[in-house]
């Protein structure tokens, strides 16, 4: 019986294997292994042409070229948010307008009913706003984003960014293949950590892990396209307002691509010190992918994803936003306390006391920052009505809102802590309490550094 | 009619289209992608074919299974412990040498394997022959040329499935030989394996991972035991469940 088998013998007997092996064993192993795999394709494989083979090299000595590797990248890059916030913008507002129109008739239906007007605040101005809210603005860009990015990925381009970002990576002192898992977070920066499993070291996941957050995941895109489109590119019309935002919002990204590469050089030279491991990344065939049943089902799954997150996470969290900004401790409600204890600190990164709580309040999910910020503002002004997403500018401008809040504000919702299921799947994937608290004051330290530096030098030379 | 239910795992490079036969198996939507490493964790699916039930287990693609990365570990260990009826290596036709490699090492931890050449439409189009049943003869176990994006040679690999687990095939699969002073020392480590672990694992697969110092195994096997002595000690209290 094995229950009986005391522990150390399993100990005793790697110590008598480690004892009789000889030094060179993994050496061993591998080339016997390579030599069988030899030996049996010499005998079941023949070749025929090589024409195939060159085609594929041609293209990876354009796209992976030290002169046009990059600039390709950055024009795909720039392609695929340009057409994200083009076709974006339609349906976000048809959406949001729809929903608006039924906001309507769920009032009405609630006035008949007689109900109560708490169960209407609740209900509808709290829970069904904050869901609508994340379902208009989210949806659209993420069902043109993300089957772009699954064809590019598909056919197999993303292997050659990494290609391509490898050097860059390296001489951070970290791993190529963290070039992967950040591409990853474009997605989602939750699935992002699971995915720096394919990264060896320890020291090198642990960096991936720590500045994966720097690149705008899921939640994080409509912020950055909302603001921009609405405060960088307020002067503009037309095709020139679209270039513009998608312009500031791949600004947006190679800031953070530009701080993960700072963030792991910094903590590869002090508390993660170490040389990065070399390792050999396959470059597999350019495949054409099935194209349209990769669009039908990148655009699926997202769809089924954004709408639960908006039930699980949006719902809840717009429910609870307007209990707080609706119950009364004196003169106040909760959020206006809360929002003005938080004013000061927030107006020295300029932002103010609202935005500061509605990330504290959007920890669960960075999709309903923007729907609390919101409901925020429309608790304490006489605002209640909002026709689609035009009169959002107003409602910003009210609150004393410029061109450097916007800033500020995607700066700290591209650099600020990760979202909460990104923290438990840290804290799942290193085990450690230590580091999760990392993963989390690392990314706030940076956004209020940053923040605070922007705002003080807009200031001090009056840009605003 | 009974109806039974057998586990398959998909083992594989990454790449090579492991996530793809198992969308067309199980009828799922699993998201696939052409970079290595994209499955990290494994999904599960379920089929149905010719009255049997089958699980359907897409382990995360690796290059090797000496537990390198935590991803080879996940694949590893579903492998030894998890014991599939059936474990499906898909290679990559158009790259076989070095998919090959893989292979090998799964032939040395079961021997209920099938093998996949999987990308034969892209291999054809690069001029790559491969001789199937001479592959088959060499490895000892059945090989199955398919192309799962164009969903061709599914049927055969079904029924490759289904006569494995009825008992119908028997496998024979190749030894690698090492050198002969590894050969040595897995001969005297072989009757200790067997001592310390039972017949139940693979002992000259655990004999060559400890000769190359596998830590990592040995933590497995250290957390499969004790559970063992707990589940004997509910047993004496005849409380005990059925596991």
């Amino acid at each position: 019986m094995h229950a009986t088998v005391p522990q150390n013998r399993f100990k005793e007997l790697l110590n008598e294997a480690q004892a009789l092996a000889p030094a060179d064993t993994r050496e061993q192993i591998v080339s016997a292994i390579f030599r069988a795999s030899q030996a049996i394709c010499d005998e079941t494989v023949t070749y025929e042409t090589q024409a195939k083979q060159y085609e594929m090299e041609k293209l990876d000595r354009i796209f992976t070229s030290k002169l046009w590797g990059f600039p390709i990248m950055l024009a795909m890059l720039a392609v695929v948010i340009y057409i994200t916030i083009a076709g974006a913008n339609i349906p976000s507002n048809m959406l949001a307008s729809f929903f608006t129109w039924l906001e309507g008739y769920l009032t009405l239906f609630f006035q008949t009913l007689h109900a109560p007007d708490w169960l209407h605040g609740l209900i509808v101005l709290g829970l069904y706003r904050g869901t609508t809210w994340v379902i208009s603005v989210m949806l659209p860009p993420m069902a043109i984003f993300f089957p772009i990015f699954a064809l590019l990925e598909n056919y197999g381009y993303l292997p050659r960014v990494a290609f391509n970002m490898d050097r860059l990576f390296k001489k951070a002192g970290a791993h190529g293949k963290q070039s992967l898992t950040m591409a990853m977070g474009f997605g989602c920066n939750a699935a992002a950590i699971m995915s720096t499993r394919i990264i060896e070291s320890p020291r090198e996941r642990m960096l991936a892990i720590l500045t994966n957050n720097f690149v705008p995941c899921n939640g994080r895109w409509p912020t950055l396209i909302l603001l921009s489109s609405l405060f960088m590119a307020a002067n503009y019309t037309g095709g020139w307002k679209t270039f513009v935002t998608a312009s500031v919002v791949v600004g947006m990204v190679l800031f953070g691509i530009v701080v993960t590469l700072s963030v792991s050089w910094v903590l590869s030279k002090t508390a993660l010190r170490g040389i990065p491991t070399h390792y050999t990344l396959e470059l597999p065939p350019y495949r054409r992918p099935k194209i349209w049943d990769t669009i039908v089902r990148a655009t699926l799954d997202k769809s089924v994803y954004v709408l639960k997150r908006a039930v699980v996470v949006a719902a809840p969290a717009g429910a609870l936003t307007w209990v707080l900004g609706n119950i009364h401790i004196g003169d106040t409600t909760i959020l206006a306390y809360l929002a003005n204890w938080l004013d000061p600190f927030a107006k020295a990164l300029g932002l103010d006391g609202y935005i500061l709580m509605a990330f504290i309040l959007g920890l669960p999910a960075n999709e309903i920052v923007l729907p609390i910020l919101f409901m925020g503002y429309l608790s304490t002004g006489s605002l209640t009505e909002v026709d689609g997403l035009h009169s959002l500018k107003q409602i910003f401008v009210d609150h004393g809102w410029t061109w450097l809040t916007a800033l500020n504000m995607m700066l700290f919702s591209l650099l600020h802590y990760p979202c909460g299921t990104t923290l438990i799947n840290i804290y799942k994937e290193t085990k450690s309490r230590k580091w999760t608290f990392v993963a989390f004051a690392l990314p706030t330290a940076v956004a209020i550094a940053v923040t605070f530096l922007t705002t003080y030098i807009a200031r001090w030379f009056s840009l605003v | 009619m009974t109806t039974n239910e057998y586990t398959v795992a998909l083992a594989g490079n990454p790449n090579t289209g492991k996530s793809t036969l198992f969308n067309v198996l199980t009828g799922l939507s699993q998201h696939t992608g052409n970079w290595p490493g994209k499955t990290v964790v494994y999904a599960e699916g379920f089929f149905t074919y010719n009255h049997n039930r089958y699980k359907m287990v897409d382990l995360p693609g690796t290059y090797s299974l000496y537990s390198n990365s935590a991803d080879e570990e996940v694949a590893r260990n579903f492998i030894i412990f998890g014991k599939p009826d059936v474990t499906i290596v898909v290679l990559d036709a158009t790259a076989l040498e070095r998919n090959l490699n893989l292979a090998l090492q799964v032939l040395e931890m079961t021997s209920s394997v099938i093998v996949c050449l999987n990308l034969m439409d892209e291999a054809k189009k690069k001029g790559i022959r491969i001789d199937a049943g001479k592959l088959a003869e060499k490895l000892g176990v059945p090989v199955v040329p398919i192309s799962a994006r164009n969903k061709e040679g599914i049927d055969a690999l079904l029924k490759t499935i289904d006569a494995m687990v009825c008992g119908k095939i028997k496998t024979k699969p190749i030894v690698v030989r090492y050198s002969p002073e590894i050969e040595q020392c897995m001969e005297k480590l072989i009757p200790r394996v067997k001592e310390v672990i039972g017949d139940a694992y693979p002992a000259r697969w655990v004999a060559l991972r400890l000769l190359d110092g596998d830590m990592s195994l040995l933590h497995a096997f250290y957390k499969l035991f004790p559970s063992k002595k707990e589940a004997t000690v509910y047993a004496c209290d005849g409380s005990a469940k059925s596991i």
